[in-house]
C-alpha cells in the first residue's frame, strides 16, 4: 500500500518508469533555499524570546535557525534534518539557517538533542520522528498564540509558509510576531505528526544550506579557527603504533625561532610554535628515541598468513541454524577464502582541534562526529566538569567514521593545558595516514554445500577480523562476537536454507575502527563474491540466481527488476569487457549496483558505468542520496581499486596521497542512481549503503571479462596482466 | 622582508622565505580558504592562481612566489562567479573542503580551455576529492565553460 502511495506521489514530479524506478535530479522551480552561517558551531542559548524548544529559534525578521545534533561531514544532515522540522513546522524554508545544537547543553538530564554521535547511517532513520514533533509542537503553540491574540478558536486557524492565518476574519502574521508568546504556551497534548504520504517539503530535491559557503571559502572548517593569542603544535608519535617515547632533546629546537615549547602527550611529542610551519620544522629537527613496543616486527604479509590460520581454529557461533550439523555433515563443500586488508579513513582534511583551556573552563573547536562523547572525554582530559567544556562543532572535512573518536582532541587538551594558551594542533597529512584507527585487516571463509540443483542448501561462513570494539578499549565484545564483524553475514536476506556464522577475532597492534559501511565493507565483498561464484557454478545468471534466492523479498526482487532494467543486464559487452553485479543490504538501506568495465592487456581496469539503484523506504532530499550514493560508490571503488595500508616491522608503510592513491576524475565511471522505494517500516540510512556493493560488483565484472576471479583487495593487476595466478 | 600580492592587496612580512605560499596565506594573512590536504602537491585543496596559472601553494616557497597570487576569497565575494554559479547549480560540494582548490584549478582551466573535452578535464584537473564529487565537478566545469561563452 505505502508502495503505491510513495511511487505516485513521485509520478507526480519524476519520470515513472514501467518498473518504479525513477531518475533523480529534477529540480523544481521555486526552491531556492537558503544558506547558512560559514561557522556553524553551538552560540549561547538566546534569552531573548526567540526560541521556541531547544531545537527553533525564530527572528522578529522571520528567519527561522533550527539546530542539528548530528555532524556535518558531506552527507548533507544539515540540509536534510532542518528540511524534516520544517515540514512540520510549515515555515517559509527560503528563510532556514542550520546550526549546531550544544553539546554542553545536551548534558542536561534529560538531554534536550539526544545522542549526537553521527554514524552508522543513522541520523535520519533514528531521528526523524522526534524533529517532526519538535516542528509540530512549535506550529501548533504558534497557530494557539496566534488564536489567543485573535480570541478566535484555534481550530479556525492554520499555519503555511511561516504566516498563521484565520480563515474567517481574513487575518494574518507571521512567525516572527508571535514567538515569545508562543515559547510560553503549554500543549496539553502533543500533536500527531505527519505520515510519509502528508510530506509536502520531505521527498523534494532542495538546494543543499551549506553550498554556498562552501564555494566562496567561507565555510570554517576546524582547521581554520582562528583564536586571539593562539599558539601552533605539530605532533609525531610513535611510528610503530601503541609504542612510546623513550627520550627526546628539547634543547635541540627550542632557540629556533617562535617555537616556545615541546610538550609530551600520549606515544609522542609536540613541538608549539608562533606558527603551524615553524612548529612543523622544528618537530622534523628533534631528536627523539622510541620505545617501539609490542608491534616491532610485525608485517602485514604474518598478518595475513595469521588471519588465515585463525580460521582453522577456535570461533564463536554468531548464527547456527536448526539443522546444520546435519546439512553440512559428510558433504564436500564449495569453498573460497576472501581477504581484504586494512584501510586508511583519509579524510582531506587532516585531523585536527584548537583547544583554549583554561582552570575553570575549556573550549574545543573542531570536526567531531560526536560532539557530545567528545565533550565528556575532553572534561576528563582537562581535569574539569563535563559543564565546564565547550565543544565548538565545525564543518568535518570528511568523517567517514575517523572522527567518531578524537585522538587530536585529546592530544590538542594536554598542550593547551601545558602551555597555557590556546593551541591550533595539526597532524600532517603522514600522521593522518600512519596513525590512523584503520579499517580491519580480514580473512572470510565461505563454504556452501549445494542440493542436487547446483542450489546452495547450507552455508558455513566464518570470518577471522580484528574488534573493532576492543581495539577502541570497549567492554562490546560478548561470547568473542561483536556485530561489527558479522554484520552483512548473520542477517543476509538470501534464503539459504541452513546458515551457520562464526567468527574469530583477533586484534593486533595495528588500530581499526569504523570506516564507511565497517563490517559490511568486507563482508558484502565476501558474501557478493561467493554468491557470483556459486551462480557460475550452477551455470545460472548472476541475476536470475540472485532472484531466486531472494523470491520471498519483494522489496529485494523490486531492487532486481529495477537494476536488470536500467543497467540493460544482459546485453552483450565487447571482449576484454564485462558487466558485474551485487545487492546488499546495510543501514536499513538495500542497495544493488551494476558495473561495466574493461580490462587492459597489462591488467589494468577502467571502470566506464555503475548503475545503483536504492531502496532507502523513504526518501527526505532526492538530490543528497544521489550524491551520497556517487560518494560511497568512489570511495569504496578508490579501496577496491588501489588502497591497502601494509605493516612493515610493525609500522605502516603508506604516508601520503604518492603512495596511498586515490580514485580521481580520470578514473570515474559514469554514475547513475535510481530509487526503487518501498516505503512502508523502512527507513535506511544513505551515507555507507552505496559502499558495500562496489567491490564485489567489480570483482564480479572482471570476472566476466576476463574469467580471472579476484578474492582479495585490492584487485591485483599483476594477475590480470597474466603475471601471476590468482 | 618578504613583499607579495595577494588578492590586490599587498602584504610586507617578516617571514623565512622557505615558508610554503599555504602557510603565509593561512596563518599570516588569514586567508583559511586555501586548504592543507598533503604538504607534497599531490592532493590540489592548496591551489591559487600565480598571475592567472593555478599553483599548488603547499610546496612552495613564499620567497619564490614571482606575481600576484590570487585566492578563493578573491574571486568574488558572493559566490557569483560563473564558476562558482556552476558549482551551486551543480550541487557539487559534500563536506567542501577541496572545493575551493577544486574551483581556482577550474577557473584557470577554463582560461586555456574554453570548450574542454572530457579528456582535457581528465588531464588536467587532478585535484583529489574524497567525497567523489567528480561527477558534479565534471558537469559543472561543462556547465561554467558553457556560460562562460555566454
Amino acid at each position: 500500500m505505502d508502495k503505491i502511495d510513495i511511487t505516485r506521489r513521485h509520478f507526480l514530479r519524476t519520470a515513472l518508469t514501467a518498473s518504479g524506478g525513477f531518475a533523480i535530479g529534477v529540480a523544481l522551480p521555486g526552491w531556492a533555499g537558503s544558506t547558512i552561517d560559514a561557522a556553524p558551531w553551538d552560540r549561547p542559548v538566546p534569552g531573548d524570546g526567540t526560541e521556541i524548544g531547544a531545537w527553533i529559534v525564530i527572528q522578529p525578521d522571520d528567519s527561522v535557525t533550527i539546530r542539528v545534533a548530528k555532524s556535518e561531514m558531506g552527507q548533507g544532515i544539515f540540509t536534510a534534518l532542518p528540511m524534516i522540522v520544517a515540514e512540520e513546522l510549515a515555515c517559509d524554508w527560503s528563510k532556514v539557517k542550520a546550526e549546531y545544537a550544544s553539546a554542553n547543553r545536551n548534558l542536561a538530564d534529560p538531554a534536550p538533542y539526544g545522542a549526537m554521535g553521527t554514524g552508522g547511517s543513522r541520523s535520519v532513520r533514528t531521528t526523524h520522528e522526534a524533529l517532526q514533533q519538535a516542528g509540530a509542537s512549535a506550529r501548533v503553540r504558534l497557530i494557539t498564540a496566534a488564536a489567543q491574540r485573535w480570541q478566535v478558536p484555534v481550530g479556525e486557524c492554520a499555519a503555511k509558509d511561516g504566516t498563521v492565518s484565520h480563515g474567517p476574519s481574513g487575518r494574518s502574521v507571521k512567525f516572527g510576531a508571535l514567538v515569545g508568546e508562543a515559547a510560553g504556551i503549554h500543549l496539553d497534548q502533543e500533536p500527531a505528526i505527519k505520515t510519509p504520504e502528508q510530506f509536502i517539503l520531505i521527498g523534494q530535491p532542495l538546494a543543499r544550506l551549506d553550498t554556498l559557503v562552501k564555494v566562496t571559502g567561507e565555510a570554517k572548517f576546524g582547521i581554520d579557527i582562528r583564536v586571539p593569542d593562539m599558539l601552533y603544535a605539530a605532533v609525531v608519535t610513535c611510528p610503530v603504533p601503541g609504542g612510546t617515547v623513550k627520550s627526546y632533546d628539547a634543547g635541540a629546537v627550542t632557540g629556533r625561532r617562535g617555537v616556545s615549547a615541546v610538550v609530551p602527550i600520549a606515544n609522542g611529542v609536540a613541538v608549539v610554535a608562533d606558527r603551524f610551519w615553524r612548529a612543523q620544522q622544528a618537530l622534523a629537527a628533534l631528536p627523539i628515541e622510541w620505545d617501539y613496543g609490542a608491534g616491532v616486527g610485525t608485517s602485514s604479509a604474518q598478518f595475513r598468513k595469521d588471519y588465515r590460520a585463525a580460521l582453522d581454529g577456535p570461533a564463536a557461533v554468531a548464527r547456527d541454524d536448526h539443522g546444520i550439523d546435519e546439512a553440512l555433515a559428510g558433504a564436500t563443500p564449495f569453498e573460497a577464502l576472501y581477504e581484504v586488508p586494512h584501510v586508511a579513513h583519509a579524510a582531506m582534511e587532516p585531523l585536527n582541534c584548537t583547544a583554549h583551556w583554561q582552570s575553570d573552563r575549556l573550549d574545543v573547536w573542531m570536526g567531531t562526529q560526536d560532539a557530545l562523547g567528545c565533550t565528556r572525554r575532553a572534561a576528563g582530559v582537562a581535569g574539569l566538569k563535563p559543564e565546564q567544556v565547550f565543544v565548538h562543532n565545525c564543518f568535518l572535512g570528511g568523517g567517514f567514521g575517523r572522527r567518531a573518536v578524537n585522538d587530536e582532541m585529546v592530544q590538542a587538551v594536554t598542550v593547551s593545558k601545558a602551555v597555557g594558551k590556546p593551541v591550533k594542533l595539526i597532524w600532517t597529512r603522514e600522521e593522518d595516514i600512519r596513525h590512523d584507527r584503520f579499517r580491519p585487516q580480514a580473512a572470510i571463509r565461505m563454504r556452501a554445500v549445494l542440493g542436487s540443483d547446483k542450489r546452495p542448501a547450507a552455508f558455513d561462513i566464518r570470518t577471522a577480523v580484528g574488534s573493532i570494539e576492543r581495539s577502541l578499549g570497549r567492554d562490546k565484545v560478548e561470547n568473542g562476537i561483536e556485530r561489527q564483524a558479522v554484520e552483512g553475514l548473520v542477517e543476509s536476506a538470501y534464503g539459504i536454507p541452513k546458515v551457520r556464522v562464526s567468527c574469530v577475532l583477533k586484534n593486533t597492534h595495528i588500530p581499526v575502527m569504523f570506516w564507511r559501511s565497517v563490517g559490511s565493507s568486507q563482508n558484502a565483498f565476501a558474501m557478493e563474491s561467493f554468491i557470483d561464484e556459486l551462480a557460475h557454478e550452477a551455470g545460472a545468471d548472476p541475476l536470475e540466481f540472485r532472484r531466486a534466492l531472494l523470491r520471498d523479498k519483494p522489496d529485494f526482487l523490486h531492487v532486481l527488476d529495477v537494476l536488470a532494467e536500467k543497467s540493460g543486464w544482459g546485453k552483450k559487452m565487447p571482449t576484454g569487457s564485462g558487466r558485474g553485479m551485487a545487492i546488499h543490504e546495510a543501514f536499513g538501506t538495500i542497495v544493488a549496483q551494476a558495473v561495466e568495465l574493461a580490462v587492459s592487456p597489462e591488467g589494468k581496469v577502467r571502470v566506464d558505468r555503475v548503475v545503483a539503484v536504492v531502496d532507502c523506504g523513504h526518501v527526505i532530499n532526492p538530490r543528497i542520496v544521489e550524491m551520497q550514493i556517487e560518494s560511497a560508490v568512489i570511495y569504496g571503488l578508490t579501496a577496491a581499486l588501489y588502497d591497502e595500508i601494509t605493516i612493515k616491522d610493525g609500522r605502516v608503510e603508506q604516508s601520503n596521497f604518492d603512495d596511498y592513491p586515490m580514485v580521481r576524475m580520470a578514473d570515474t565511471p559514469k554514475i547513475e542512481t535510481y530509487l526503487a522505494l518501498s516505503g512502508g517500516a523502512r527507513w535506511g540510512g544513505i551515507g555507507e549503503p552505496g559502499t558495500p556493493p562496489i567491490a564485489p560488483a567489480l570483482a564480479n565484472g572482471i570476472f566476466a571479462a576476463t574469467g580471472k576471479r579476484l578474492r582479495s583487495l585490492p584487485i591485483d593487476r599483476d594477475i590480470l596482466a597474466g603475471k601471476m595466478s590468482a | 622582508m618578504i613583499s607579495i600580492t595577494v588578492n590586490g592587496a599587498r602584504h610586507e612580512l617578516d617571514i623565512e622565505p622557505e615558508t610554503p605560499l599555504l602557510w603565509v596565506l593561512r596563518d599570516e594573512i588569514g586567508l583559511t580558504g586555501t586548504k592543507y590536504g598533503c604538504g607534497i602537491g599531490q592532493c590540489g585543496a592548496c591551489t591559487v592562481q600565480i598571475a592567472g596559472k593555478a599553483v599548488r601553494s603547499c610546496g612552495l616557497p613564499v620567497g619564490a612566489v614571482e606575481g600576484a597570487v590570487l585566492t578563493i576569497e578573491g574571486v568574488s565575494q558572493d559566490g557569483r562567479h560563473p564558476v562558482q554559479k556552476a558549482w551551486i547549480a551543480e550541487d557539487v560540494p559534500q563536506c567542501g573542503y577541496c572545493q575551493t582548490g577544486q574551483i581556482m584549478a577550474a577557473i584557470a582551466f577554463l582560461k586555456d580551455h574554453p570548450k574542454p573535452s572530457d579528456a582535457e578535464i581528465d588531464a588536467e584537473l587532478t585535484g583529489i576529492c574524497r567525497c567523489g564529487t567528480y561527477p558534479r565537478l565534471r558537469a559543472a566545469i561543462h556547465r561554467a565553460a558553457a556560460s562562460m561563452q555566454g
